[in-house]
């Protein structure tokens, strides 16, 4: 039962408590970047629950044989070969987004998200609890790129995953697709999820 | 003319932190204090020149001839890995005071995604030797450029009254939002 739980806890913590995004502020880049459109997003947080999932469960498997003074290179090689792998394939089979997205497919390498969970998770835990671990982050990764994006589309293009959302009414607010609103969105929403969770606490 | 016009667009226009959305993480992290905030700008705009200096050719003169373009993630991200590691030591060893200044700065650089970002980019962009290092130098610069105005800002937002939610990170996004908007005025600058 406790066991349970704990496993359980694994997957949860990663979606709201410990959201690698908005709590964590870990992978700011691409969460900035590609929230433009929903549709980019959605391309982004796929390809991050593969990279992450795959790299975690490699690196659980194999982790206690990488020495530790190696184990940062070690992990990065693993990772950019996922990334690799997940860039090929979008160029491939959907060139449109890979051309969309541009370098920030690559740039998975370098997200925080993904190096920090392999140090901090994937290093000393066991293949089955890396998994949900890697699926519960990438999860919270993917739900704070879907809000931001959502905000950024309608209100500044009036659109949802391309669907028109709100009526020829609607003034477009160009600056919310363009970098401004990035940061203005990220910032209200961190803002207001940090305000949740301090009155949750004392409630 | 070419070059000046790299230069200034990767300086002000399609400044790195403001419209590429590279290296966000040490934005929001270093730039509470101006004297931090210079020298991580400096460290920053001192690799991506080698890195400039050293991908290029990796790029052009190995892994294109050899139809090895696959090989670029790995490639560019161990040897800039590797690189700022020796760029270390030497500093150590050195030069006592540019080790102090820089020195605790350079192995946070590796992971920073506007020194791999600005290889692909460069890439990308398909600029040769002399325009990706004057390219590397602009990106730099107005990285610490975005970094030192940020910092100032904080050092007086220190003295405003926050509310408590806001206070941090949500604070500096904000601010961040209305410096990329002025900075977009320089979109103009060249047609």
């Amino acid at each position: 039962m406790d066991e349970n739980k704990s496993y359980l806890y694994d997957f949860i913590k990663g979606l709201w408590k410990e959201n690698p995004v908005l709590v964590q502020l870990l992978g700011m880049c691409p969460t900035l970047a590609v929230t433009n459109a929903v549709v980019n997003a959605v391309a982004m947080s796929v390809a991050v629950v593969f990279v992450l999932t795959s790299s975690a469960i490699i690196i659980s498997a194999i982790r206690k044989f990488i020495p530790g003074q190696v184990r940062i290179a070690s992990y990065i090689v693993v990772i950019a070969t996922f990334v690799t792998m997940a860039d090929r394939y979008l160029a491939a089979f959907y060139p449109a987004q890979s051309k969309a997205l541009g370098p920030f497919i690559p740039l998975i390498v370098v997200n925080c998200i993904i190096l920090g969970r392999m140090e901090a998770f994937a290093s000393k835990n066991s293949i089955f609890r890396s998994i949900l671990d890697a699926l519960g982050m990438s999860f919270g990764f993917a739900i704070a790129l879907l809000l931001m994006a959502s905000f950024r589309e309608i209100l500044g293009n009036g659109t949802w995953f391309n669907m028109r959302v709100l009526g020829s009414w609607w003034d477009n607010w160009m600056v919310m697709i363009l970098p401004p609103g990035a940061f203005l969105t990220l910032g209200t929403i961190v803002g207001f999820s940090k305000f949740l969770q301090t009155k949750f606490k004392k409630a | 003319m070419d070059l000046l016009i790299i230069f200034v667009s990767a300086l002000l226009i399609n400044n790195f932190v403001l419209s590429y959305f590279l290296g966000i993480c040490p934005f929001l992290g270093v730039s509470n204090k101006l004297s931090s905030a210079v020298s991580m700008g400096m460290a920053v705009t001192f690799v991506m020149t080698i890195t400039a200096i050293v991908t290029w050719p990796i790029y052009h003169l190995i892994l294109a001839p050899y139809h090895l373009e696959f090989l670029e993630i790995v490639s560019f991200i161990l040897v800039i890995a590797s690189l700022v590691q020796f760029v270390e030591m030497f500093i150590r060893k050195t030069s006592e005071a540019i080790y102090d200044a820089l020195g605790i700065y350079l192995p946070l650089i590796t992971t920073n995604c506007a020194i791999l970002g600005f290889a692909l980019i460069a890439v990308l962009k398909n600029y040769t030797y002399i325009e990706t290092i004057v390219f590397g130098v602009g990106a730099g610069l107005g990285f610490t450029l975005a970094l030192v105005i940020m910092a100032g800002i904080r050092e007086e937002l220190d003295f405003a009254d926050v509310p408590e939610s806001l206070k941090g990170p949500g604070i500096t996004l904000l601010v961040a939002g209305i410096l990329a908007l002025s900075f977009m005025g320089f979109a103009g600058l060249i047609k």
